[in-house]
Order: structure tokens, then sequence, then C-alpha cells
């Protein structure tokens, strides 16, 4: 059950304690956080869970793929190096202590 | 339209509650009332064809916002108690454990029913259809006894759980009144692609045939009788033939109803307090030169809760985005922007044998939309591109390589120049 931390544009921080067999993007909304969207339930096909994570934290993610990187192009917050889509990001034990920055907007 | 401060929502499907959402998001600080029929909290849809019938996901994942989201933003909502009337010179609703609820603004977001079989013998244990998560369930349990399944309707959910039930390794036929699959959705090279995708994985498909019967024994169904004489044996049945707007409400208020409660372009039905979205709302459509069209997806289902948060702010604006829909049919990814029905012209870019290709189509010289399977890119290009003014010929695609792209960027940057 690892500790997953949101930072809101604000700065105001949510820290989820999240279980394995779930996505961020699924924890996120299961708690309530606002600021993750998810309309199309984790299909990759909306860019409305984009998250901005720590470039120091990235090797414990998966490589971003085809897909992901195809709908990144359509965030309605700015790309960068950082982006992930969290609904692709399933939790495993070696997530603990991820900081994940909200963008501004999803939509 | 006075000042709105009271706005109930009929319908708890995910229209309904981005409605609710976007009114927050806009800063609409009035009572939001969401009433659903369903006891579940609105839930997404998608997965019931996908993973929830393949066990990967269980019925708790799929709602959308948990209770303490709708509480923190004041958003209330009433489950399991459908409205059975709409008083429109009182301006109230009733429901049927007899609540009444006042409202300034009306929203309808009142969704679909699966569309009935109607032949003798559609009631038999194991004729299945899939709209909600309690039909999923069911057809997940019965998916993991059966043996011989026969799909009546080559859409979208029959052809997702196809591949499902073939994975599973049981017997799988395909029967369409059409000459081929997704008919009303896709073009025929597409249709052609996915015909061979599931043959491949040994599905059977019988086409241009029609139901006369589904017969049993002891209550339970054991197969299906064809016009042509032939019997398919069947130990489980799914019917997905389409669907029908729930109009039932707004026909007895006497709005303005055709295949589905019709709407202005800015969602507005025949009554300026009351609004459509959703699957049940038929508006002019951008993407069909401006005729009326129903859409049924999630992208229509979002896109017009916000148009309609934004107009009972103050703030009309048409409706005009772009639809998109996907479908997940074994590893084929089939993504769709625009509408492409009435095209006259198809260009293809890609390797359907590699299983990696769009198809670009155009009517009238210009393009209506792009069908991709497990080609993303040109989906999310083409997207955009069509939100744009420029509508690309197919000597353009053709110019720019099919780097949807490439074309994208270059038409905003024309765009922009044009301005300055």
């Amino acid at each position: 059950m690892p500790l997953i931390t949101f930072v809101h544009p604000d700065g105001r921080e949510e820290i989820l304690d999240v279980s394995v067999n779930t996505t961020i993007m699924h924890a996120a909304v299961a708690a309530g956080v606002d600021g993750i969207v998810g309309e199309c339930g984790g299909s990759a096909m909306c860019a409305t869970c984009h998250v901005y994570a720590s470039v120091d934290q990235a090797d414990v993610l998966p490589p971003v793929s085809a897909v992901e990187d195809a709908m990144l192009d359509s965030t309605a917050s700015e790309r960068r190096k950082e982006s992930r889509l969290s609904c692709q990001l399933h939790v495993s034990e070696a997530y603990e202590g991820l900081v994940l920055h909200l963008p501004e907007t999803q939509t | 339209m006075s000042a709105v401060e009271s706005i109930v929502v009929v319908g708890g499907g995910q229209a309904g509650l981005q409605t609710a959402c976007s009114l927050r998001d806009e800063k609409f600080a009035g009572r939001i009332l969401l009433i659903g029929d369903e006891q579940h909290l609105p839930y997404q849809r998608p997965p019931l064809s996908k993973a929830l019938i393949e066990g990967k996901v269980e019925p708790d994942a799929l709602t959308l916002r948990p209770s303490k989201f709708l509480d923190d933003k004041k958003i209330e909502i009433l489950c399991g108690d459908p409205v059975v009337a709409i008083e429109r010179v009182e301006r109230r609703v009733r429901t049927r454990s007899g609540a009444s609820s006042a409202y300034d603004h009306l929203v309808l977001a009142t969704g679909t029913r699966h569309r009935p079989l109607a032949v003798p013998g559609a009631d038999l244990a194991g004729v299945c259809y899939l709209r909600s998560i309690g039909d999923a369930l069911a057809l997940r349990k019965r998916l993991a006894e059966a043996e011989q399944l026969v799909i009546i309707g080559g859409g979208f959910i029959g052809l997702e759980v196809a591949a499902i039930a073939r994975k599973r390794g049981v017997r799988t036929t395909v029967v369409d009144i059409a000459p081929r699959l997704m008919a009303r959705a896709v073009s025929s090279i597409t249709s052609e692609y996915f015909h061979d995708h599931h043959a491949r994985s040994g599905v059977t498909f019988l086409y241009q045939v029609k139901i006369d019967a589904i017969v049993g024994r002891d209550g339970k169904v054991t197969g299906v009788l064809l016009n042509t004489g032939e019997h398919l044996k069947a130990d489980l049945v799914l019917v997905g033939i389409g669907v029908l707007p729930n109009t039932e409400l707004a026909i007895a208020a006497q709005l303005t109803v055709e295949d589905g409660i019709v709407v202005d372009d800015v969602l507005t039905t025949s009554d300026p307090d009351i609004s459509a979205v959703g699957d049940c709302a038929v508006f002019p459509c951008r993407w069909a030169d401006d005729q009326p069209r129903r859409l049924e997806s999630v992208q229509n289902a979002v896109d017009q809760a916000r148009t309609v948060a934004a107009k009972l702010v103050g703030r009309p604006k048409r409706y005009a985005s772009v639809p998109w829909f996907w479908s997940d049919q074994g590893d084929a990814k089939l993504q769709i922007a625009g509408l492409t029905a009435g095209h006259d012209h198809v260009l293809l870019s890609g390797e359907m044998g590699d299983d990696v290709f769009s198809v670009f189509c155009f009517k009238g010289g210009a393009l209506v939309g792009v069908e991709s399977v497990n080609r993303p890119a040109d989906h999310i290009a083409a997207r955009r591109l069509l939100q744009g003014d420029v509508r690309p010929s197919p000597d353009h695609i053709v110019d720019f390589r099919f780097d949807v792209k490439a074309l994208e960027a270059h038409a905003r940057s024309s765009a922009a120049e044009a301005r300055s």
C-alpha cells in the first residue's frame, strides 16, 4: 500500500494510501482528488488524468507507450518531459513516496 | 432565462453527472439535484463490455465519482428513485416515491435502453443484453459457463464481447442483418478488417440474416432459428442490436421528440427552461451538415454536459465538438474521429495486414473523419485537425504523406498567419 502524494497547482498536498492492482487515475478518482478527471475511464482516450511526475522518480515508472505518447500531445495543460497519463500507471510497491504534480487544468 | 438558482438533472449516467460537475466547475453556486433510476452511483459504461466482462475490474472501480466528492461539491444525488413526471408549468419533477423537486432549469440526461429483440423466445434464460452493471455481471457469469455463444448484432458491443469470448475458448457466432460489421459507424474497409481480425481468432459470421425465433428447453435457451431456416445451437445469446432513447418523460411533458429529445444548437429543448444532453438528445450536428443527429458516446455526453453548464452560467456557445469514439476488440484498438457515415471516398494509410492503419474518409472532396486501428497518433491529430476550420482534400493528405500531425500543425500555423 504505497503512499502517493498529489500536489495541487496551489501547493496543497493530498496523500493517498493506494492499493496495488489499481491505477493512479482510479485511485485518485475513488478518493475524490479534484484535478484528476479520467472521463474515458482509463482507456487512454481523453488525456484528462494528466500528471507531472518528478524527474528523479521517472525510473520507477514504466516507459511511455505509443498510445500514451500520442495522447500526451492533446493534454489541456502544457506537455512537459515529466508528463504522464495516470491511467497508464499501474500501482506497485515501487511507487512508495511518489510525488505527482497536478496540472492547472485537465479540460 | 430568468436567474437560475436551482437545477435538477434527470439521469444518473455520465452525461448527468458531468452536467452537475461542470456546473460546479463553472462556479454555479445554486442547488444541484441529480436524480437517477439506478441504485448505483453514476458509473462508466464503456468498461462493461470490456474490462468488467473480462474480470479485470469490479463494479466499484467503475464509479465515476465517490459520494465524498459529490458531498464536497454540494451535488445532491437521489439514486433508484426515477422521475415519473415533469410538471412544466409549476417547474417541478415528481419521482416514483412521490418526492417532488422544483427547478429553475431542468436538464434531461435520460440516456438510452437496449433495443429489445421482438421474436418468440426472447425471454428465455440465457438471452442477455448489455447496458447496465447488472447486465454485465450476469453476462460475465454465464460466459464463464458457456460453450456456444450466438451474438445478435455485429456492432461495437457484440464484437468486443466476441473477442473476449474467443479468448475463453467459447464457440462464437455473430449474426447481423446488415451485409457488414458496424455498418452504421465505420467504412466498409474497416468492417472488412474487423471481419478478418475476428475470423482469425475463430469467430463465425453470418450476414444479412434475420432471427425468426430463439428456441429453448425447460425455459433455457438452446438455439437461434434464422430466416434462412438455419438453426444455430447456443447456450448463451447476447443481443446487441442498438439502443432506444428514453423519451417517455419528454413525450409526456409534450416536448418536441423525434428519434430522441430535440434540442437546438445550445442544447435547449422546445421548453426554454429544459435542456437535454447525451445519448437521449437530437441536436443539429455540425459534422452532419447541421442535420439532426443523436450520438451515443462518452465524448458526446461529456462535451454536451459542459456546453449546457456554460450556458446556464450565462455563456451560451454552440455545441460543435468533434465526435470521437473507441472500441477495444481483442488487440485491435479502433479509434474514430469525426463522423464517417455518408463518405464518398477513402484513402488507406498503413497496412491492414500489420494491424496498424488509418482510413481517411472524405465527402465532397473534404475530410469528414478518420478511422484508426492501433494508430493513436493519427487519431489524436485528426481530432485536432477536424476541430479547426481547414477541411483537407485527399490531395492534401497525400501531399503530407498521411502525416496527420504535420498537416494539423501546418493548418494551425496557416490559420494563425491568416489572422495576423
